[in-house]
C-alpha cells in the first residue's frame, strides 16, 4: 500500500463519521432507522483504520507520513513576505495506535448505546451527536499542526457541549453542559496565546517546521522564557480538556450525560486529546515548562483521587478516578516518561471505557439508580459485567497481568527517576500515594457494587445481566485489558512491541541550556540526532534500570495495600468505614465535598464576574448613556433658555421699543387737536424760541 | 472608462423600485411585498455579476487604475468663482477588495431584511418605499470614491432609518429613533468638517494640466497633491492633521459602534422592528469601520500610524465591555445588541495591527458579523413574533417544542461564539494573528482574548435560558418555522459554515487591496507635498 493511498484511506476514516452526523441530523427523524447507518459507518471507519494501523506499524513503522494544503493564503504582505496557513494530516505510529483506539471504543460505545439509549425521544439524534464527536476526535488525532489541532479541538467541546446536554430538561444537565463548555475556554484561552506566539515567530502552524525552527535556535522573541511560556500556555488547553487541577471541576459534573457517553467521551478519547496534545508538544518543552507540567498532574492525581474516595455515586467515583488518571499521564509527560504517559493513555482508555460502560450496565439493570448505597450483591445476577469490572479494577489498580500495571507501573518508575535526579521527591512520593488510593477506591466501588448482600431489594429483584450488545462491547474492553496484547512479558512492557517497537520518545529540541540534566545528549553523536529516538543521557538510562525493580515492587505492595483495606471495610466489615468518617470528620467532609472548590469558584470567579457586569450595565446605562441624555437634556435646556430670552429679552426689545413708540405716540397725540389756530401757535413759539437759539441779530 | 454602469444600476435600482411603489395602490401590499423582495434578489445577481467578472488580483485603494467598474463623469462643476477657483465634485464610483465584500454583504442582507419584513401589516407602501431608499443609501456608500459623493450617501440613508424606526418601532419609537438621528448627524457634522477642509487642502491635476480642488478620495490620499500652504498639510504646525484625524475617527466611530459613542445602538435595536434591526446590525454598522479604511486610514496614514495603539485599545475596550455588559442583560434583544458592540471591536482590533493578517481578518470579521448577527436578530424577531416578549427569563424548554429554530440558533450562537468551522472563528483567529505579531499591542491582544470566553459565557447561558430546561406551559403551542423564515435562515447559515470551511473564497476578493492598504498606510510619508503647488 502506497503511503498516498494510507493518507487518502485516513481522510476518508475522518469524514465517514461526519457523513453519518449530516445523515443521520437531516434525515433521521423521517428515517429513524437511519441510527444503523451511524453504526455501520463507525464498523467500516473501525475496519480501515486496523488497515491503516496495521500497515503503518509492518511497513512504514519508522516513517511519518505527511500531507499538507493551503488553506489560506495572503499573497506577498508588505514587511512579512508570503503569509500561508497550512493544514495537513501526519500519520505516524502514535496517531495510527490512536486511530484504533478511537474508532474501536466509538463502535463499541456505539453498539452498547443501541440498546442503552432504546427509548429515549431524541434517539436518532443521539446517533448524530456521537458521530461529530468521532469526527472532531480523529481530526485531532490526524492533525500536523496547530492551527488544526485547536479547530477539532474546539469541536470536541462543541460536541461534548451537545452530549452533556443531551437530557437539556435537567436543569443540571444543561449546566453542566455550560460549565463544561466555558471551563475548557479558559485552557484554550492558554492554548490559542500559546499557538499565537509560535506563528509569530515562525509564520507556521505545524509542528515539525516549528521544531525544525526551534532546534536550529530560533527561539520565540529570542528569549527562552516565550519558549517556556508557549510551552505552558499550549499545555493549558491540555489543562482544561484533560480535567487537570483546577480546570477539573467540569468532568465529574459532565457525568450528567449518558453513560456510554461518559465512557466514549468523558473517560477514554477527548479528554485524552490533553494529554495527547501534550505528548505532540513534548520535543519543545523546556524543563521549567515539564516542572509546571509534572506538578499539575500530581496534584490533579491526588486531588481526584482523595475526592474519590468517598464519593458514593457510581459515576462520579469513575469520573474523578479518570481525573486522576489523566494527572499521571500528564505527570507523566512532565517528568520524561513521555512513552508510558502514550502508553496509560491506550490502556486507560480500554479499561476505564470498560469501567463506565459497565456502570452503564448497572445503572441500566437498575433503573437509573446511581448511588453505589443502593446497590450490593450484583456479581450473581450480572456476572459478565462484574467479571468485566473485576478485570478493569484490577487493570487501573495496577495488578500484573493487566494492562494497567504495564503503564502505571513505567510511569511510577519514570517519576522515581526523575524525584532521584532532580531532587523534586514529592512527585514520586504522589505519585505512589495514588497508586494506593487508587486501589482503595476501586475495589470499594467493586464490593459495594457487586458483593455482599443487596441494600435495595427492590430494585435488585429487577436487575438483570444486560443484553448481547451491551455485554459483548464490556468482553472486548475486558479482554483488551489483559497485558498479552502488549508484551509477552507480563512485567515488562520494553519487551513488547508498543513500548520497544512502537513509541519512541523523541528529541527535544529545546536549547540545551533550557533542558534538564538528564536530558541532555550524553555524547557529540547524539547531539547531531535531533529525530533521534532515545534521546535521554546514559545517566537516565541507568536511574532507569535502578528504579525498575523498586518501584514495582513499591507500586505492587501499594496496589495490595489498597485492595485489602478496601476487603477489610467493605467486605469484611472489620473496620467501620463510617466511623473512621465520623472520626475525621472535617477531611471527610472535605474530601466529599470535592474540596469545595467548585463553591470557591462560584463565590469568586463567577460571582465576582456577574457583579462586575451588572456594574459595568448600570455604569453603561446611567453614566454612558447619561452623559448622553444628559447632554441633550443640557441642550434641551439651553435651548428653552434660549427661547426664553428670545421671547423676553430679544422680542422683549423689540416689543418695547414698540410700545415706547406707542406712548411716545400717545402722549404727543394730545398735541395734534386739528385747529389750525393752534398749530399757527406753536409755529409762533416755536420760531420765538429758534430765534433766541440763535440769535441771528 | 465607462462601460456598462453596473455600480449605478446596483445602487439605483432600490430607487426606481421606491418610485414604482409610490405608484402602487395601498390594498396591493402582496405586490409591493413582492416587488422589494424581487428588487433585492435582482441585487443579489448584480452583485454576483460582479463577483463573477472580479479581479482578483486588482489593489485598488489608492490607485485609481486598478479600481474597477469605475464610473467617473463630472457632475457639478461650477467654474470661475473668483475667491475659490472651480467648485468640481465628480460622480465617482469604483470597487476594489475593500468594498466588494460590503457590496455582496448589502445585497445579501437587504434580501434576507426584506424576506423578515413580510409581517409587517402597518402603512405597507411607506414601509418599503423607505426600505428601498434605505438599500440605495446604503450601497452608494460602499461603492462611492468622491468624498462628496460618499457623503450624500452616507446622509442619505440617515433618513429612511429615522422613519423606519420611528413609524414601525416599538414603544419606545420616538425616543429610539431620534437619538439614533441625532448621534448619528452630530458624527456627520465631524465628517462634514473635514472633508471641507481636506477639499482646499488637496487639489487634482487635471487633464489640461491645471489643478483644481477636489473631493476625490484617491486623489486626497497622494501626499503630493496637498499644497504647502493647505490647513491640512501635513507641514502645517498647528496639528491640524492630528484633530482632522480624530474628528473623522470620532464621526466614524460613532456609526460602529465604539466605546463610549454606543448607547444608541441597544435602544435603536430594541426598538427597531426586526428587519430593520437586522439591517443596522449587518450593514450599518459597518459603514463606520469601511469609512475608517476607505478614507482614514489612506488620507491620513501618518496620524493613523501614531494612533494605531490607542485604536486598538478601543477596539479592547469594545470587546470586553461589550461582552460584560452583554453578559448582564435581560432582553433578548439588547444582549445580541451588545454582543455586537464586543464584536465590532475584533475589527477595530484587527484594522489597529496594520498587517495584512490583521486587516484581512478585520474585513473579514465585517462581512462575517453582518451575516452572523443578521440572523441572530432574525432569531429573536422568530421568537418575538410568536410570544410578544424578549424577557430572557420567560422563556425556557423551547428546544422541545421548536427543535428545528433550535438547530438554527445553536448554529448561530456557536458562530458567534467563534466556534471553528465557521466563518467568525476565521475572523477573529486573523484578527488575534494580525495584532498579536505587533509588539506594541501585544498586551492589548492578550486581554481581549478574554472576549472569547465572555462570549462563550452570554451566549451559553442565553441557550440554555430560553431553549433547555422543561417547557414553559405558556408556550406549548408555539409552532417551529414556517417556510419564509426556513428561506431567511438557510442561505445565511450555508454562507457562515461555508466561508468558516473555506475562508479563502472571501479572503481572496480582499486580500490585494488589503496588501496595498497596508503597503500604502505603512510606508507614505506624507511630507512629500512640497511637490504641490
Amino acid at each position: 500500500m502506497s503511503e498516498s493511498l494510507l493518507i487518502n484511506i485516513s481522510i476518508v476514516i475522518l469524514f465517514l463519521p461526519l457523513l453519518g452526523f449530516t445523515t443521520v441530523i437531516f434525515f433521521g427523524k423521517k428515517i429513524p432507522k437511519l441510527y444503523m447507518f451511524e453504526v455501520a459507518v463507525l464498523g467500516l471507519t473501525l475496519l480501515l483504520s486496523i488497515i491503516v494501523a496495521y500497515v503503518k506499524l509492518s511497513i512504514y513503522d519508522t516513517k511519518d507520513i505527511i500531507a499538507a494544503f493551503t488553506w489560506i493564503s495572503m499573497g506577498n504582505a508588505p514587511a512579512l513576505g508570503g503569509i500561508n496557513i497550512e493544514l495537513g494530516f501526519k500519520i505516524d505510529n502514535i496517531t495510527v495506535i490512536m486511530l484504533f483506539v478511537v474508532n474501536l471504543i466509538s463502535f463499541l460505545v456505539h453498539v452498547f448505546s443501541i440498546e442503552y439509549m432504546r427509548g429515549d425521544k431524541r434517539y436518532t439524534r443521539y446517533f448524530a451527536y456521537l458521530g461529530i464527536f468521532t469526527f472532531s476526535m480523529l481530526g485531532i488525532v490526524l492533525t500536523h499542526n496547530l492551527l488544526m489541532m485547536y479547530i477539532f479541538w474546539e469541536l470536541v467541546g462543541l460536541s461534548s457541549y451537545l452530549l452533556i446536554g443531551f437530557w437539556y430538561e435537567k436543569k443540571s444537565a444543561s449546566d453542566a453542559a455550560k460549565k463544561a463548555f466555558i471551563v475548557n475556554r479558559i485552557g484554550d484561552i492558554g492554548m490559542f496565546l500559546g499557538i499565537l506566539i509560535l506563528f509569530t515567530q515562525y509564520h507556521t502552524f505545524t509542528f515539525d517546521a516549528i521544531y525544525e525552527q526551534i532546534a536550529a535556535g530560533n527561539i520565540p522573541f529570542g528569549s527562552n522564557a516565550w519558549l517556556t511560556a508557549a510551552g505552558i500556555l499550549i499545555f493549558m488547553g491540555a489543562v482544561g480538556k484533560s480535567a487537570q487541577f483546577p480546570l477539573h471541576v467540569w468532568l465529574p459534573d459532565a457525568m450528567e450525560g449518558p453513560t456510554p457517553v461518559s465512557a466514549l467521551i468523558h473517560a477514554a478519547t477527548m479528554v485524552a486529546a490533553g494529554v495527547y496534545l501534550a505528548v505532540r508538544i513534548f520535543v519543545m518543552l523546556t524543563a521549567d515548562a515539564m516542572l509546571v507540567i509534572a506538578v499539575v498532574g500530581a496534584v490533579t492525581a491526588l486531588v481526584a483521587a482523595t475526592i474519590a474516595l468517598t464519593q458514593n455515586d457510581i459515576k462520579k467515583v469513575l469520573a474523578y478516578s479518570t481525573v486522576s488518571q489523566l494527572g499521571y499521564m500528564v505527570m507523566s509527560i512532565g517528568v520524561g516518561a513521555y512513552a508510558f504517559a502514550f502508553f496509560h493513555l491506550v490502556t486507560h482508555a480500554f479499561f476505564k471505557a470498560c469501567l463506565f460502560l459497565g456502570s452503564g450496565s448497572v445503572i441500566h439493570s437498575m433503573h437509573h439508580e446511581q448511588d453505589i448505597r443502593n446497590m450490593g450483591g450484583l456479581k450473581k445476577k450480572m456476572p459478565i459485567t462484574y467479571y468485566t469490572f473485576l478485570i478493569s479494577s484490577l487493570a487501573i489498580s495496577g495488578v500484573p497481568l493487566f494492562s494497567g500495571f504495564l503503564s502505571k507501573d513505567g510511569i511510577l518508575a519514570g517519576t522515581l527517576v526523575f524525584g532521584k535526579l532532580t531532587g523534586h521527591w514529592l512527585i514520586p512520593i504522589i505519585g505512589f500515594a495514588v497508586a494506593g488510593l487508587t486501589a482503595f477506591y476501586m475495589f470499594r466501588l467493586v464490593i459495594m457494587t457487586f458483593h455482599g448482600e443487596p441494600r435495595d431489594h427492590h430494585k435488585y429483584d429487577h436487575a438483570h445481566e444486560s443484553p448481547f450488545v451491551m455485554a459483548a462491547p464490556l468482553v472486548v474492553l475486558a479482554v483488551l485489558s489483559v497485558f498479552i496484547w502488549y508484551t509477552p512479558n507480563p512485567i515488562n512492557p520494553s519487551a513488547g512491541w508498543v513500548i520497544g517497537d512502537w513509541i519512541k520518545t523523541p528529541a527535544q529540541v529545546t536549547p540545551l541550556e533550557t533542558r534538564y540534566e538528564f536530558m541532555k545528549p550524553s555524547s557529540e553523536a547524539a547531539k547531531a540526532e535531533v529525530h533521534g529516538e532515545v534521546i535521554h543521557s546514559v545517566e537516565y538510562t541507568e536511574t532507569m534500570h535502578w528504579a525498575h525493580y523498586p518501584a514495582m515492587f513499591l507500586s505492587l505492595f501499594l496496589a495490595g495495600l489498597g485492595i485489602l483495606v478496601a476487603f477489610l471495610f467493605y467486605q469484611w466489615k472489620k473496620l467501620n468505614a463510617d466511623k473512621l468518617a465520623e472520626k475525621l470528620q472535617g477531611l471527610y467532609k472535605f474530601s466529599l465535598n470535592k474540596w469545595f472548590l467548585d463553591e470557591l469558584y462560584d463565590l469568586t470567579a463567577i460571582a465576582g464576574t456577574l457583579r462586575f457586569s451588572s456594574i459595568l450595565a448600570w455604569f453603561d446605562n446611567t453614566i454612558v448613556d447619561g452623559i448622553v441624555n444628559g447632554s441633550a437634556t443640557v441642550t434641551r435646556f439651553t435651548s428653552r433658555m434660549s427661547n426664553w430670552f428670545d421671547t423676553y429679552i430679544v422680542d422683549g426689545a423689540v416689543n418695547f421699543s414698540a410700545f415706547l413708540s406707542g406712548f411716545v405716540g400717545l402722549s404727543f397725540r394730545r398735541l395734534q387737536t386739528g385747529k389750525v389756530q393752534t398749530y399757527i401757535v406753536f409755529v409762533v413759539f416755536a420760531i420765538i424760541i429758534l430765534l433766541m437759539f440763535f440769535k441771528p441779530f | 472608462m465607462i462601460g456598462f454602469p453596473i455600480l449605478s444600476l446596483i445602487t439605483f435600482l432600490p430607487i426606481l423600485g421606491m418610485f414604482l411603489i409610490m405608484f402602487m395602490k395601498k390594498e396591493q401590499s402582496k405586490s409591493i411585498k413582492y416587488l422589494t423582495l424581487g428588487i433585492t434578489a435582482l441585487q443579489i445577481v448584480l452583485a454576483l455579476v460582479l463577483l463573477a467578472s472580479y479581479n482578483y488580483s486588482a489593489g485598488g485603494i489608492y490607485e485609481e487604475k486598478s479600481f474597477q467598474f469605475i464610473e467617473k463623469f463630472k457632475w457639478i462643476n461650477i467654474s470661475g468663482i473668483s475667491w475659490l477657483g472651480n467648485i468640481k465634485i465628480d460622480y465617482f464610483m469604483g470597487i476594489d477588495g475593500l468594498s466588494m465584500p460590503m457590496v455582496l454583504l448589502t445585497a445579501l442582507v437587504s434580501f434576507v431584511a426584506a424576506l423578515s419584513s413580510w409581517n409587517i401589516e402597518k402603512s405597507v407602501k411607506g414601509y418599503f418605499a423607505l426600505f428601498l431608499l434605505l438599500d440605495a443609501g446604503m450601497m452608494g456608500v460602499f461603492v462611492s470614491l468622491d468624498f462628496f459623493l460618499f457623503y450624500i450617501f452616507w446622509e442619505l440613508m440617515l433618513l429612511p432609518m429615522y422613519f423606519l424606526i420611528g413609524i414601525w418601532g416599538g414603544p419606545r419609537k420616538e425616543y429610539a429613533a431620534i437619538k439614533f438621528f441625532i448621534y448619528t448627524l452630530f458624527g456627520s457634522v465631524f465628517i462634514l468638517l473635514v472633508m471641507i477642509g481636506l477639499y482646499f487642502s488637496a487639489t487634482e491635476l487635471m487633464a489640461d494640466g491645471s489643478r483644481v480642488h477636489t473631493f476625490s478620495m484617491i486623489a486626497l490620499m497622494n501626499p503630493a497633491n496637498y499644497s504647502a500652504d493647505g490647513i491640512l498639510s501635513a507641514l502645517n504646525p498647528d496639528n491640524l492633521r492630528l484633530i482632522a484625524y480624530i474628528a473623522l475617527f470620532a464621526g466614524f466611530a460613532i456609526k460602529i459602534p465604539m466605546f463610549p459613542f454606543h448607547t444608541w445602538l441597544p435602544d435603536a435595536h430594541v426598538e427597531a422592528p426586526t428587519p430593520i434591526s437586522v439591517i443596522l446590525a449587518g450593514v450599518l454598522l459597518k459603514m463606520g469601520t469601511y469609512g475608517i479604511l476607505r478614507i482614514s486610514y489612506p488620507i491620513f496614514p501618518d496620524i493613523t500610524r501614531d494612533l494605531m495603539w490607542y485604536i486598538a485599545l478601543f477596539g479592547m475596550v469594545n470587546i470586553i465591555y461589550g461582552a460584560l455588559v452583554a453578559l448582564a442583560q435581560k432582553d433578548f434583544k439588547k444582549l445580541i445588541a451588545y454582543s455586537s458592540v464586543s464584536h465590532m471591536g475584533y475589527v477595530l482590533l484587527g484594522m489597529a495591527s496594520l498587517t495584512t493578517v490583521g486587516i484581512n481578518g478585520a474585513i473579514f470579521q465585517m462581512f462575517n458579523h453582518g451575516t452572523i448577527t443578521a440572523m441572530l436578530f432574525l432569531i429573536v424577531g422568530v421568537v418575538y413574533d410568536r410570544t410578544h416578549t424578549r424577557g430572557l427569563n420567560d422563556f425556557g424548554g423551547l428546544a422541545s417544542q421548536m427543535p428545528v429554530y433550535t438547530g438554527f440558533v445553536t448554529v448561530a450562537f456557536f458562530a458567534a461564539i467563534g466556534l471553528p468551522s465557521m466563518s467568525g472563528f476565521v475572523s477573529e483567529a486573523l484578527v488575534f494573528i494580525g495584532a498579536f505579531g505587533v509588539d506594541s499591542l501585544r498586551v492589548l491582544t492578550i486581554i481581549s482574548t478574554l472576549g472569547i470566553l465572555l462570549g462563550a459565557a452570554y451566549m451559553l447561558w442565553t441557550l440554555q435560558r430560553i431553549f433547555f430546561g422543561p417547557l414553559n406551559e405558556k408556550w406549548a403551542s408555539l409552532k417551529d418555522l414556517d417556510a419564509r423564515e426556513y428561506a431567511m435562515f438557510i442561505p445565511l447559515t450555508i454562507i457562515i459554515i461555508f466561508l468558516g470551511v473555506y475562508p479563502s473564497a472571501m479572503l481572496n476578493i480582499m486580500n490585494s487591496s488589503v496588501n496595498s492598504l497596508v503597503h500604502f498606510v505603512t510606508t507614505t510619508v506624507s511630507t512629500t507635498s512640497l511637490g504641490g503647488l
